[in-house]
């Protein structure tokens, strides 16, 4: 009896399997596409993907952070589809630009932030230069409080950095100081050290910190588009010279007008359809042909 | 007749069965130490990669304390201080505390409430870094900013988080030594007129004092290794500490926040491998005490 059941039961599992078998060989076969990088452009890749497994639900796309250098390096490597970044492969030591494709997926605003108790809403481009470079060092001399100045910058090679020195630096060094890797962790500390002065994306701003004017300019999507407002950087989505053409739909579902409008805006994001200059690899600006 | 013969002469079911596993044991074997070769060999040559391929000299690399990966400074100096300023601190503040619970667990409380007390420790050497650091950032960081001004970032927030991580996991093995000394010294030294306190400082205590070191070892070479919650409250600053509440960098926290923005085959980079080798070096070192220390043991 015993025998019997095992029998059947073995035999009914045989047969389970050869039919999924060739369920799944009648199929069409998955695209993969996997992207690894910028981890601040992740969410926001994250979101898209949900969307496009309706568009086209036989590609199957992995998302990983990791930073942008890894990003840049893995696709440059030939490991990954696509190696997301902050910061053009131009700006990054030991990456060939001749065998990458750069693809613009989004725009992202950089905002500095100062804890809410300072008091202080609006600065200068100069006064943010003498923050960073160490000249300044305490609120009294920017017309605040008696505090000394705790500057907070963010990992050294990041492309939030990368962007912020180009602007605001301009090939000065910055002074020595507290370096952290993360929005999220940038924010608490901003938060909760009195005096404490940063910059994040604007993706990840929130009432716990003070947004700064520059030169009474808010960091509106709309003062971006015109490089009123400076500080901001493109997402990009590099791939090598030849992507496949799972990665090349993606990156043109993630480029189309209907993703920018809904899932970029929703992330805080600036539409790429809407900007009236564009920036190049050295941090030169002008209106877009 | 033939038939015994063949039985016996041949070898049975279950010395194959012998065989088996020694190959099957053998073969995990082979397979571990072989992960740990790759290991060590992978990391020697990512590591020395700084010193061989973009001409830094070591001695420069761990004497300067100029630790600027953009300017081509590479002065490890102030991370390797800072890594040990913070574990040593650690250890210290933890062993004394340490010592006093497991005691009390051990020997003076009753039964019942070290039935309480040893699950909950063991429950939290099982809470992971992460919780351990964002406790230090809300918590630890505000109050040291309260108490001494400043930023409240540096090698003290890093301590205190340090030694809520390792308290209990140094907690649990010292326990584990001192009910390893056997019950007879106990009652040998009752048998003498020893108060409890004697008992305990003189007898308890010192036969099971290697394995209390030990604990301490592990725990600190636990400290030394950790990132995630370091680098939550430490500041990553890479400059020589000045001051326990001065933002400084430890090896670990330089590294994970730099990884991710360097590129594989850069001097930038060679240069974080560098720091881990330091790492690996450091932690069989600790390794090598942990033997050293637990070979002489008598309990």
């Amino acid at each position: 009896m015993k025998r019997i059941i095992t029998v059947v039961i073995t035999a009914a599992i045989i047969v389970g399997l050869g039919i999924g078998w060739i369920a799944a060989k009648k199929q069409p076969p998955l695209s993969k596409v996997t992207v690894v990088g910028s981890s601040a452009l992740q969410p926001l890749t994250e979101a898209v993907t949900k969307e496009y497994r309706t568009v086209s639900p036989q590609t199957s796309i992995t998302v990983q952070g990791g930073g942008s250098g890894t990003g840049l390096s893995q696709v440059q490597a030939g490991a990954v589809s696509i190696g997301s970044s902050d910061i053009f492969a131009e700006q990054k030591d030991g990456i060939d630009v001749q065998k990458l494709q750069d693809h613009i997926v989004a725009v992202s605003g950089i905002v500095p932030i100062v804890n809410r108790d300072l008091g202080i809403k609006n600065l200068s481009l100069t006064q943010l230069r003498q923050i960073y470079t160490g000249k300044v060092t305490n609120w009294q001399q920017l017309g605040g409080p008696n505090l000394p100045i705790t500057v907070i910058n963010r990992a050294a090679g990041s492309g939030t950095r990368v962007a912020f020195e180009q602007v605001i630096l301009k090939g000065q060094q910055a002074v020595n100081a507290q370096e952290q890797d993360s929005n999220g962790t940038v924010k608490e500390i901003v938060a909760r050290t009195p005096g404490a002065i940063s910059y994040i994306s604007a993706a990840y701003l929130s009432p716990q910190v003070q947004p700064l004017k520059i030169a009474g300019v808010a960091a509106t999507a709309k003062n971006i588009t015109t490089n009123r407002w400076p500080l901001w950087s493109y997402e990009h989505m590099y791939t090598q010279q030849k992507p496949t053409k799972a990665t090349r739909e993606f990156i043109n579902y993630m480029q189309s007008k209907h993703v920018q409008q809904t899932v970029v805006k929703q992330a805080h994001y600036v539409n790429i359809h809407d900007m009236q200059v564009q920036k190049d690899a050295t941090g030169k600006v002008q209106g877009k042909e | 007749m033939d038939d015994l013969q063949k039985q016996l002469t041949q070898p049975s079911p279950e010395s194959h069965q012998e065989w088996t596993g020694k190959i099957i044991s053998s073969l995990a074997i082979i397979l571990i130490g072989s992960l740990v070769l790759a290991i060590l060999v992978f990391l020697t040559i990512k590591g020395i990669a700084l010193f061989t391929d973009n001409g830094i000299s070591i001695w420069r690399f761990l004497s300067q304390t100029d630790w600027q990966p953009s300017h081509q400074h590479y002065g490890a100096l102030p991370m390797i201080v800072t890594s040990f300023s913070v574990t040593i601190l650690a250890g210290v503040v933890a062993l004394p505390l340490t010592l006093v619970v497991a005691v009390a667990i051990t020997e003076i409380l009753p039964k019942k409430m070290t039935g309480l007390f040893q699950p909950l420790i063991e429950l939290l050497v099982g809470v992971p870094s992460v919780v351990y650091g964002y406790l230090g950032l809300t918590i630890i960081v505000p109050e040291l900013q309260r108490l001494f001004g400043g930023t409240g970032f540096g090698i003290l927030a890093a301590t205190g988080v340090l030694f809520l991580m390792i308290l209990p996991t140094m907690t649990s093995m010292t326990v584990d030594s001192l009910n390893a000394v056997p019950k007879q010294y106990r009652q040998a030294s009752a048998g003498l007129g020893a108060t409890r306190w004697q008992t305990i400082s003189r007898v308890i205590v010192p036969s099971a004092r290697d394995g209390i070191l030990t604990a301490a070892v592990f725990g600190m070479a636990r400290a030394f290794g950790e990132a995630l919650a370091v680098q939550m409250v430490i500041g990553n600053t890479a400059v020589m500490p000045k001051g326990l509440i001065e933002s400084s960098a430890t090896l670990t926290s330089v590294l994970t926040t730099g990884i991710g923005n360097s590129v594989m085959g850069t001097a930038d980079n060679n240069a974080l491998w560098s720091l881990a080798l330091i790492l690996l070096i450091m932690s069989l070192i600790f390794n090598l005490l942990i033997h050293l220390v637990s070979k002489k043991g008598v309990a």
